[in-house]
């Protein structure tokens, strides 16, 4: 038992692996995704800073410090789920192109063992982003964290990683419908999530029906739970209205993405669909 | 698992490495593809493979080899019939399956901007092959296969369509597959490079007890290694036999005259005129 799960492990390591090699070979992309992540960021807080001059407020430095934070949450946080998303989600389109695909679905690796491989490769890459983002926006604008609750913060972010990766392998049954547009039906979940979510504004703002799908976005609880965390200091008590409905979605998504994706890897061989492209 | 039946296939006898029964695969036109006709790719294909042998199948382009390659390397889910490996159903064993085969397709597909070292010990691991037991393996079969040390270790975009060609056989063989398939693995090779892949294989299967299911549209290749010739056209197995069986059989001469006797064309010509068939 503990040796066949050594050996799952073993597998599964083998992406990351493959993953770690890709971005070190492709580096000048991942430094174009770093800098465009650092520049969205660091001008969404700019936003935030002149935004007193824009609405003739205050200018009240504490407020305007909270209007930074509030806003930092939203595109970081977004940033880290994002990344995930987009990761899993090219899983299938990344394979398609460079045209492993076949070998990578007939290696004797369980599907499971492959895509917890994957999510793991993502989370390394997602992490590592957020905190070089985070921590390069740290040295243009003053970030105010003095009352934050980093604890809070972290099961949040692990709890929204968690509810995303079912998003995601979900999402990445498109591409393997549709090995043409699939990638781009994926994308445009994903944008449909940033837009009912509240990355940088409430969802009460929202119309109705944008409002009925921030309900069931796990973005909507993590992004409104980490603002409460990392603005007001909530501990883990204060941020549970924000935290079970993230786990719900979680526990919901990730078998329901996983039955997905393995009807569509069995539609897929029963259509020839299996194959490269590109 | 995978130890034990391969611990118990090597201790049988006569064993049918590969057993095809009334195999059939179409594919249908996408719904927006206007007039778009249902393609019978594969149609009643029944074969078998004795373990240890070389089993060349042979045709023009579209004549449904590659669907069948597929087929068998559970790529593609047969629409009726059955297909075993080593007695195990490619459907309900598929995994156990799975450890059993590799395959060699006409393109060397790879993650082309890591290198052929990097390339192979990922494929090493997805098979159980641990890194410290594949890199020293890899390299004896590199070089085996005429490729240096250096260019080990460079992305494998800058290496030739024919390197690239012999670093996809050696991940194939990297996994000490029962039942290796190698779809048309010669072709687009120069004349040097496609002799050293030839010796490759018949060695594989002397060294390493190795079976091997082979398609080609090259006659030559067919009659140098094949211990068995299967002919498939417009996706159906119209003969089967030894080069000599199949010359006695259809009225002597070359093979490319039984393959003329059999489909009505030389293999050249159907090649040339054969719309390619989805595969």
């Amino acid at each position: 038992m503990i040796a066949d799960v050594g050996a799952q492990l073993g597998l599964a390591y083998a992406f990351v692996e493959r993953e770690v090699a890709l971005s070190k070979r492709y580096w000048a992309w991942e430094i174009v995704w770093l800098v465009y992540g650092i520049v969205t960021s660091l001008s969404v807080a700019y936003i935030a800073l002149g935004a007193p001059g824009l609405s003739g407020g205050s200018g009240d430095p504490a407020l305007v410090s909270r209007f930074v934070l509030y806003l930092l949450v939203g595109t970081i946080t977004w940033r880290f789920l994002g990344l995930i998303f987009e990761q899993m989600g090219e899983t299938i389109a990344w394979e398609r192109w460079e045209g492993t695909i076949e070998y990578t679905f007939m290696a004797p690796v369980p599907r499971l063992t492959h895509l917890l491989g994957m999510c793991a490769a993502t989370l390394v890459r997602a992490v590592g982003f957020s905190v070089a983002i985070l921590a390069a926006v740290a040295l243009f604008v003053p970030v105010d964290l003095s009352h934050a609750n980093v604890a809070s913060a972290l099961v949040l972010l692990a709890t929204g990683a968690v509810a995303f990766i079912g998003l995601a392998i979900g999402s990445s049954v498109f591409p393997l419908l549709w090995t043409e547009k699939g990638l781009q039906m994926a994308y445009i979940v994903q944008a449909v999530v940033l837009l009912v979510s509240g990355v940088y504004y409430e969802t009460t703002i929202l119309p109705g029906w944008m409002q009925a799908l921030s309900f069931i976005s796990p973005a909507t609880y993590v992004i409104r739970g980490m603002r409460d965390a990392l603005l007001d200091g909530a501990d883990l008590a204060a941020v549970w209205p924000n935290l079970w409905p993230a786990l719900l979605v979680g526990a919901v998504s990730i078998p329901l993405g996983l039955r997905a994706f393995l009807w569509a890897e069995r539609y897929a061989k029963r259509t020839g669909r299996l194959k490269r492209s590109g | 698992m995978a130890v034990q039946i391969r611990e118990g296939v090597r201790t049988e006898k006569k064993t049918a490495a590969l057993a095809a029964s009334g195999v059939c695969k179409a594919f249908r036109p996408a719904r927006v593809t206007p007039g778009g006709t249902t393609v019978r790719a594969v149609d009643s294909v029944s074969l078998s493979v004795w373990r240890g042998e070389i089993y060349g199948l042979l045709g023009a382009n579209g004549s449904g080899k590659s669907t069948l390659i597929r087929l068998f390397s559970t790529l593609l889910t047969p629409d009726a019939g059955t297909v075993r490996v080593f007695g195990l159903d490619i459907d309900r064993d598929e995994l156990a399956v799975k450890r059993l085969i590799n395959r060699v397709s006409v393109e060397a597909s790879f993650f082309k901007k890591l290198s052929a070292m990097e390339n192979l010990v990922y494929a090493g691991r997805l098979y159980g092959v641990a890194p410290e037991e594949s890199r020293p393996k890899i390299v004896s079969i590199l070089r085996r296969l005429g490729i240096e040390d250096a260019r080990m270790t460079e992305p494998l975009e800058k290496l030739s369509r024919g390197m690239q060609q012999k670093v996809a056989i050696a991940r194939a063989f990297l996994s000490t597959p029962m039942l290796l398939l190698l779809d048309e693995p010669t072709t687009g090779l120069d004349i040097r490079s496609k002799r050293e892949v030839q010796t490759f294989v018949r060695d594989l299967r002397d060294e390493h007890d190795a079976t091997i299911l082979l398609t080609t549209h090259d006659l030559d290749e067919a009659a140098r290694l094949a211990d068995r010739i299967g002919i498939l056209h417009q996706g159906r197995l119209v003969a089967e036999g030894t080069a000599l069986e199949l010359a006695a059989r259809h009225g002597g001469g070359s093979l490319e005259d039984v393959f003329m006797t059999l489909t009505g064309r030389r293999l050249d010509d159907a090649d040339a005129s054969e719309p390619e068939r989805p595969t």
